[in-house]
């Protein structure tokens, strides 16, 4: 096993159809696994040629998303994000 | 009317919501004409639609159920589904369509549930159409924040030591859960194993039937 | 008069995950014909290639938590499935305008005006 890839959400807000969940931008995860190309669903939207992106499962903590006070910090949520909202990151610190 | 055939008992077992001698409503109007139109302009067909209809009626969780019960009893089957669900259901001869899918297996220390936050994104091509419950605020809602207490409300109570896993359907695959096999089915074949299997424990709202609640 | 400061951070109303709400509702109901008739022309006229599902999604966003908390999905549903097919020229405005009031004539329930 290889060490886990972090990846920090885009914390933009534009308008429009985007399918990156304002809960997770900003958030930092890890790359559960990789997906893709998919054509990007932005586009798709508007009745446009989708660019091929790759999409990748990020996994996030209950602590990294909801806070350190959560009831459960150690469950996680999974999400499928498309790669230009996603950025390198540093481990998110032990609170 | 020439579509007799869909107007019997649903899959569920219960009538069809009544809608042909309900006062027309706007949309329903809006429905007749855009068909109409798409038939007129070649785009479909009514014998298309008609098909489409009983093609999405086939599709629901017994197909899931099987799957299910099929990865209880067949190590090479279970690794296969946990590697590319798509290809391992359509192995099984379920059509499925375009549909990318991703199983997750439940076990003692890990529980996985599935929601989609922004709109309704469901394996409908193997489950069939989402409950209604799948689809509302409430579920869409407190399913990533408070994972437990929806579970809690659905008669799931997870000791502390199980992780909880939230999947967010969120872009272009979908999930199944492969709920846990409960104890005291030593020996029962897929059949009978199946029939345990229920629509809430694929989406990990509900754990599989014990036998003795069967 | 001056006006209130906008304080809207960009979040939709669909884009819930997260927020507040009661308890999960457990009333279920089958779908009517009507129903499965939206259901199935959104899967082939997508898969025709007239629109996409991220068509259909962007407009059912775009219609706002009004129509979320007063309408059904498959009355949502047709409204969007209509949009993206006039949006992609399949029919136009005027000839969907006169196909309704052509079915409205036809009788006052969903039974009689289906041809």
């Amino acid at each position: 096993m290889s060490a886990p890839q972090f990846m920090r959400v885009r914390a933009d807000m534009p308008p429009g159809h985007v399918r990156t969940p304002a809960y997770l931008r900003g958030k930092t995860g890890w790359v559960e696994r990789r997906l893709g190309p998919f054509p990007n669903p932005e586009s798709l939207a508007y009745g446009l040629e989708g660019q091929a992106l790759p999409l990748l499962r990020v996994r996030f903590t209950m602590a990294e998303v909801w806070g350190a006070d959560t009831s459960h910090p150690d469950d996680t949520i999974d999400a499928e994000i498309y790669a230009h909202w996603l950025e390198p990151a540093e481990a998110p610190h032990a609170p | 009317m020439p579509h007799d055939h869909h107007d019997h008992l649903s899959p569920s077992g219960h009538p069809y919501r009544a809608d042909d001698d309900h006062p027309l409503t706007y949309w329903q109007q809006m429905e007749i004409a855009v068909r109409e139109l798409l038939i007129e302009k070649g785009v479909t067909t009514a014998a298309e639609i008609n098909a489409q209809i009983d093609a999405m009626d086939a599709r629901n969780p017994a197909n899931g159920a099987a799957v299910v019960a099929r990865a209880w009893t067949d190590p090479a089957f279970r690794e296969d589904l946990l590697k590319d669900a798509s290809a391992a259901t359509r192995d099984m001869g379920f059509d499925i369509g375009p549909m990318k899918l991703i199983a997750l297996e439940n076990t003692a220390e890990v529980h996985n549930v599935v929601v989609c936050t922004l709109c309704s994104c469901y394996p409908r091509n193997l489950l069939g159409l989402p409950p209604d419950w799948y689809k509302s605020r409430a579920y869409r809602s407190r399913t990533v924040k408070e994972p437990r207490k929806v579970l809690a409300e659905f008669g799931v109570d997870l000791p502390d030591a199980t992780q909880v896993r939230v999947h967010d359907s969120t872009a272009d695959m979908r999930y199944v859960v492969i709920p846990a096999r409960p104890a005291g089915t030593d020996g029962w074949d897929a059949d009978r194993l199946a029939a345990l299997v229920t629509r809430d424990s694929m989406i990990g709202t509900g754990l599989a039937k014990t036998p003795d609640s069967a | 008069m001056t006006k209130e400061p906008n304080t809207f951070d960009g979040r939709r109303w669909h884009d819930m995950g997260g927020e507040a709400a009661g308890p999960v509702p457990t009333d279920q109901h089958d779908f009517s014909l009507w129903e499965k008739r939206v259901d199935a022309l959104m899967i082939l006229a997508s898969s025709k290639g007239h629109f996409t599902v991220d068509g259909l999604r962007r407009v059912l966003e775009d219609m706002g938590p009004e129509a979320f908390e007063t309408m059904t999905y498959y009355e949502r549903w047709i409204a969007s499935v209509n949009q993206n097919l006039i949006e992609a020229g399949v029919y136009s405005t005027a000839e969907l305008a006169q196909r309704m009031s052509e079915v409205t004539k036809r009788g006052a329930t969903y039974g009689e005006a289906n041809r």
